[in-house]
Order: structure tokens, then C-alpha cells, then sequence
């Protein structure tokens, strides 16, 4: 066997481990190194990172407890915990503008948010406010016609703050209850885009005090350690106020966001779990461990 | 957030200054920040631990070269590593048919449709007449995007009857037979190595059209699970290579070495950007600086 093939091998034995689960190895057992070693590599593996990891292990050593799992479990739910409520405010609209780097499933989530709202009675007004990326306008739009939402649109190349603004003056005229803002998907790392973002939530700010009232990051499950410097830099620039974790219907787990509500207190508040626009849950800590461990 | 790599192993071969070899105790501190350094570039946990037993293999024994001090000559054994593994086979198209067609493959919002015209705007440059081939049809708008940026740049879109992938792309070879196109560009939807009926299609595509090029479209940001994904798009459809977008930003890339460790083959191309000209070929001796966290002190070492 040549190395390439040995190497295969090995993964997809790997994988095998992975399936058969953690939880057969640590079920009713005391923390042995083994034990410890074998869950630094899971959590590694589903891009917890290392320092989150170190600290998971530290905490699992102290607790000298007879069952590893179950403390394990523990350990991470704690650590995810926070008040699941939205922020949404005394009066509509209550508006959320939807923001991340490129490709991670904002557009998507946007439309899978309006049919979550639209499900429990409330009107629902989309805003295209990513006017860069070819054809995201037209995107949102088909969105809009199959979630039977309002979307407020401009044209290709247009101010986004100014359809932001058209699309929460529109919703706030009409007495709509919920206005969600899809944005183009920016790194952030590029200076001027970020200052772009930051206009587009004063310009909504001025049209109604206090809003937007959440903003969400949506990070791709497949992330690794970079979500964490976006996290980061996203909350600094514009005040997110959750995540929203895509693509979890694949094999990545998106262990990154442990270190993400760890070191920034950002709660995860919905995962995405396919491409319809039913695909979308709210946020369970208890599942997401589960699945993340298993 | 990172530490350079370099940084931290002078801090651990300081003691050592003056000890004409590496060896098994003097390196192993060394060792672990190099594991640690890839592990936050998101080098594949499997990967690290292979490449690492490797690293120490050459290094252990090895003169301490006058010019070096121990932790630059270390760095030096891990950066060659680096290259000898990214760098492997040449990454150039190989396009022998006519029409010869090249077909973009990957997960979903990966950078398919972009790096579609970015291809395709590259090649013209090099005299190739392309057609770009609409092939996604599931994703909302896809067909939109790809004929805004193929117009763009004016450069023709295919997207025959709109619905079927398949019959798209027999349009798409039809056409082209007797006409001044010798390059096909396929642009795919974006789907999951475990969709089985969605890998399945993507066969189907390959058998119909004989592509030249089978390139899978990774981004840069994306963590442990990379393996399984290129293993599975490699195993299905035996690409010929990848192309590594969205590296204009600050991840470190080491999925770059965990999938040309894993598979075997080359990255051709890298994206530096959103717009079409953000398109560069790759380097691994950049890229492998890089995931190490370090651009300056190896053109030192280059120099020394
Ligand atoms: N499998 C899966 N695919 C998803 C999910 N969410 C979004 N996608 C897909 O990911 C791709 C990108 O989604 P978009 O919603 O366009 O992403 P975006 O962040 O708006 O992209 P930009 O606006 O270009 O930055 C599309 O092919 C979506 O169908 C999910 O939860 N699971
Ligand atoms: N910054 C940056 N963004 C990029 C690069 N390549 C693509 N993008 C962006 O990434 C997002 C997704 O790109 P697409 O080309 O739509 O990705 P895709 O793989 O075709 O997506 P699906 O068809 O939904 O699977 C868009 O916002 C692009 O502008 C790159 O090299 N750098
Ligand atoms: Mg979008
Ligand atoms: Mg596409």
C-alpha cells in the first residue's frame, strides 16, 4: 500500500470511530488518560479548537467524577446555556439584519427565518440589501415569492443602507410585525465593508429607536478556527447579538462555536439544517452536545 | 491571537544555543508548537500527527548548519515539509479534448459560481474561447448569477432548458461540437459528499461530458471536516485538482495541506476576492509561511 492509501484507510477508520460514538467509550466510566486523550482528539476534530478543548478537559479532571460522559455532557450544556428569548420589542417591527462572511448561508437563513415568523401568524417584510453579489436581489426575491413575504428591493449596485431604510419605513407604515435584512456577505477583515454594515444599522436605528433588535451571524458548520476571529470581529463592528450555525446537516459539527460562546458570550440562537426554507430550528443545547460528541 | 511560530521556538531553543545537533530531547517542546501552530491553522487533527512524526524524523541527527541557529534550521525542516506536500505535482490545466470541458464541483457556497468566471476570464487571457455552462439548477437565482457575471466580462452563458443538469449539459456539448468554443466551463450546484442522489448526478455529468478538469472548489475558512469531503468528492469522481477561494481573508489555510496530504493532488488556483480578476495561481512556499503563521522571518531563512 502506497502512502496515500494507507492514509485513506486510516481516515475512514477514523471515521468508523467517530460513528460507533463516543458515548460507548465513555458510558459509566472513571476519567482515565485514555479516556482524556480520546476526547481532546473528538473535540479537536469537530473544531472546538484547542484552548476551548484545554479548558473542557481541565474542567472534566476536577470534577473526579464517576461517569464521564454524562459529566461531559454537563460541562458543555453549561457552557452553551444562556436566556433563549429573542430580543424582540414592545412594539413592530421588530427588525433583524442577517450578516457574516461570504457564502455561509445568510440569504438562505433569511428566508428560513421568514417562514419561522410567518408560521406563527406574523407579517413578514425582507430587505435586499445585499446589492453587490450578482443576482443576490433576484435570490431574495424567489425567496420572497415562496415564503409569501413583501421584499423591498433596489437595484444591482445601489446604497444597501438605503433599501434598509425603504424596508423598515415600509414595514413600520404598514404595521408589518417582523423585518428581516439580508446583507452581502463581507470578511471582516475588509475595513471599508465593515464601515458599510455599521451605516446600515444607523440608518434602521433612525427609523426605529433601537433597532436592529437582533443581529445575527450565521457561521458555516464546516468553520474552523477563523469563526472565531469573525466572531469576534463582527460582535466589535456591529453588536451581534447571536449566531445562527448552518449546514449542520453535513458531517462538520461546528464545534467552533463553544469557543465562540466561550470567549465572546455569543449564544447560538438557531441552527440550519438543509437548504429548504423549513430547515431551520431554534437552538438546543442538550441536541447540539449530543450530536457534536456522537 | 497567534503567536508566530518562530517566536515561540526561539524562546524554546534559546537554552540550546551553542548544541550542534537536534535531538529527540532538545526537539520535542519544538515539536508540540509546531502541532499546536497547525492545529490553529486547522490542519486536519490525523494530518498533524502524521506530518509531525515525519518532521521529527528528518529533523533528528541533522547538523546544526553554522548559518542557522537550532530554531531556524528546525523551522527551515518544517517549512521544506510543508512544500514538499502542497508542492508535490504541477499544477497546471491539462486540457487535450476539443471542446475541452472543465467542470467545478464542492460544497455549497464554496465559490462555484465565481470561480467559474474567474476561470473562465483567465483562460481567455491565455487565447482559449470559453462557454460557461449554467448547470446549477437548484439553488435560487443560480442561473441568474452565473449569465450577470458571464455578461459581465462578456463571455457567453449556456443555460438550456433551465431544469435539468444533465440534459444541460448535452445541450451544452451539442453546441459546442462545431463551433468556435474548445473550453466548457461547468458550473454545478452546491451539495454534501453524503447526499447520495446529488454525488450520484455529478457522476452522471462526468460519464456524459469527459471532462479534462475536475476541480473541487474548497474554501479556506473551513476546519477539520475538509477530509471528509474531498476524500468523498475525490473517491466519486477522482478530481484533478482544487482551487482554495476566499484567501484574501485571514485564515491561515492549512486545509491546503490536510487535502493535498490526503488526496494526492494539487491545488491549481487560488481566490483572492469577490471580484473576476481576484485570481491567482498558486504558491505553495506562500501558502506554507502562511499556516505557519510567519511571512518574514522565512525570507531570512531564504536568504541565509
Ligand atoms: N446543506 C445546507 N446548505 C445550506 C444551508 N444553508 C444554506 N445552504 C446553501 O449554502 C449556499 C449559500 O447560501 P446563501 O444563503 O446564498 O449564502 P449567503 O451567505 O447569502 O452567500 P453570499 O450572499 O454570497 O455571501 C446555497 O447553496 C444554500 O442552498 C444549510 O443549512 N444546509
Ligand atoms: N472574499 C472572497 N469571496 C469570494 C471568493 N470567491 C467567492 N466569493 C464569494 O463567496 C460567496 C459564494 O460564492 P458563489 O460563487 O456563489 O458560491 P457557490 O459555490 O457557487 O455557491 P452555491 O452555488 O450556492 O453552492 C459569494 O459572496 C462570492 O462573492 C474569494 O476568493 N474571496
Ligand atoms: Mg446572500
Ligand atoms: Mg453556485
Amino acid at each position: 500500500m502506497g502512502f496515500f492509501e494507507r492514509l485513506k484507510t486510516g481516515l475512514s477508520r477514523a471515521r468508523k470511530a467517530l460513528f460507533e460514538g463516543l458515548s460507548q467509550i465513555l458510558k459509566g466510566s472513571k476519567i482515565s488518560d485514555e479516556i482524556l486523550e480520546e476526547l481532546e482528539e473528538r473535540l479537536l476534530m469537530a473544531d472546538v479548537g484547542y484552548p476551548t478543548t484545554e479548558y473542557i478537559i481541565e474542567q472534566l479532571k476536577q470534577s473526579k467524577t464517576n461517569d464521564a460522559l454524562e459529566t461531559l455532557k454537563e460541562i458543555m450544556i453549561d457552557l452553551l446555556s444562556f436566556d433563549s428569548k429573542l430580543n424582540s420589542p414592545d412594539q413592530p417591527p421588530f427588525v433583524i439584519t442577517v450578516v457574516g462572511v461570504n457564502g455561509t448561508g445568510k440569504t438562505t437563513t433569511v428566508a428560513k427565518l421568514a417562514a419561522y415568523f410567518q408560521s406563527t401568524g406574523k407579517t413578514v417584510v425582507l430587505g435586499a440589501a445585499d446589492t453587490f453579489r450578482a443576482a443576490a436581489i433576484e435570490q431574495l426575491r424567489e425567496w420572497g415569492e415562496r415564503t409569501g413575504s413583501t421584499v423591498i428591493y433596489h437595484s444591482e449596485g445601489a446604497d444597501s443602507a438605503a433599501v434598509a431604510f425603504d424596508a423598515v419605513s415600509h414595514a413600520k407604515a404598514r404595521e408589518k410585525d417582523v423585518v428581516i435584512i439580508d446583507t452581502a456577505g463581507r470578511l471582516h477583515t475588509k475595513k471599508n465593508l465593515m464601515e458599510e454594515l455599521k451605516k446600515v444599522h444607523r440608518v434602521i436605528g433612525k427609523v426605529v429607536p433601537g433597532a436592529p433588535h437582533e443581529v445575527l451571524l450565521v457561521i458555516d458548520a464546516t468553520t474552523g478556527q477563523n469563526g472565531l476571529v469573525q466572531a469576534k470581529v463582527f460582535k466589535e463592528m456591529v453588536d451581534v447579538t447571536g449566531i445562527v450555525i448552518t449546514k449542520l446537516d453535513g458531517t462538520a459539527k461546528g464545534g467552533i462555536s463553544l469557543a465562540i460562546k466561550k470567549e465572546l458570550n455569543l449564544p447560538i440562537k438557531f441552527i440550519g439544517i438543509g437548504e429548504g426554507a423549513e430547515d431551520l430550528k431554534p437552538f438546543d443545547a442538550k441536541e447540539f452536545v449530543e450530536a457534536l460528541i456522537d | 491571537m497567534f503567536e508566530n511560530l518562530q517566536e515561540r521556538l526561539s524562546k524554546i531553543f534559546r537554552s540550546l544555543t551553542g548544541q550542534g545537533r537536534l535531538t529527540e530531547k532538545n526537539i520535542n517542546e519544538a515539536v508540540r508548537q509546531v502541532k499546536l501552530s497547525l492545529l490553529e491553522a486547522d490542519v486536519n487533527f490525523k494530518v498533524v500527527k502524521e506530518f509531525i512524526d515525519s518532521v521529527k524524523a528528518k529533523a533528528l541527527g541533522e547538523e546544526v548548519l553554522k548559518s542557522f541557529t537550532p530554531d531556524q534550521q528546525f523551522v527551515k525542516i518544517v517549512r521544506d515539509e510543508l512544500i514538499n506536500i502542497m508542492g508535490k505535482s504541477a499544477a497546471t490545466l491539462n486540457l487535450r479534448h476539443h471542446p475541452s470541458v472543465i467542470m467545478l464541483v464542492g460544497l455549497q457556497g464554496s465559490g462555484k459560481t465565481t470561480t467559474a468566471a474567474k476561470l473562465a476570464n483567465y483562460l481567455r487571457k491565455s487565447g482559449r474561447t470559453v462557454l460557461l455552462v449554467a448547470a446549477d439548477t437548484y439553488r435560487p437565482a443560480a442561473i441568474d448569477q452565473l449569465e450577470k457575471l458571464g455578461k459581465s466580462i462578456q463571455i457567453p452563458v449556456l443555460t438550456g432548458d433551465r431544469k435539468n443538469p444533465l440534459i444541460i449539459v448535452q445541450q451544452a456539448l451539442e453546441y459546442s461540437k462545431n463551433s468556435q468554443y474548445n473550453t466548457l466551463i461547468f458550473d454545478t450546484a452546491g451539495r454534501l459528499h453524503i447526499d447520495e442522489e446529488m454525488m450520484e448526478e455529478l457522476q452522471q455529468i462526468k460519464q456524459l461530458s469527459n471532462p479534462d478538469e475536475i476541480l473541487m472548489v474548497v474554501d479556506a475558512m473551513i476546519g477539520q471536516d475538509a477530509v471528509n469531503s474531498a476524500l468523498e468528492f475525490d473517491k466519486r469522481l477522482n478530481v484533478t485538482g482544487f482551487i482554495v477561494t476566499k484567501m484574501d481573508g485571514d485564515a491561515r489555510g492549512g486545509v491546503i495541506l490536510s487535502i493535498t496530504h490526503i488526496t494526492g493532488k494539487p491545488v491549481k488556483f487560488i481566490g483572492v476576492g469577490e471580484k473576476i480578476d481576484a485570481f491567482e495561481q498558486f504558491h505553495p512556499d506562500r501558502v506554507a509561511a502562511r499556516i505557519l503563521g510567519m511571512g518574514d522571518v522565512l525570507s531570512l531563512i531564504e536568504k541565509a
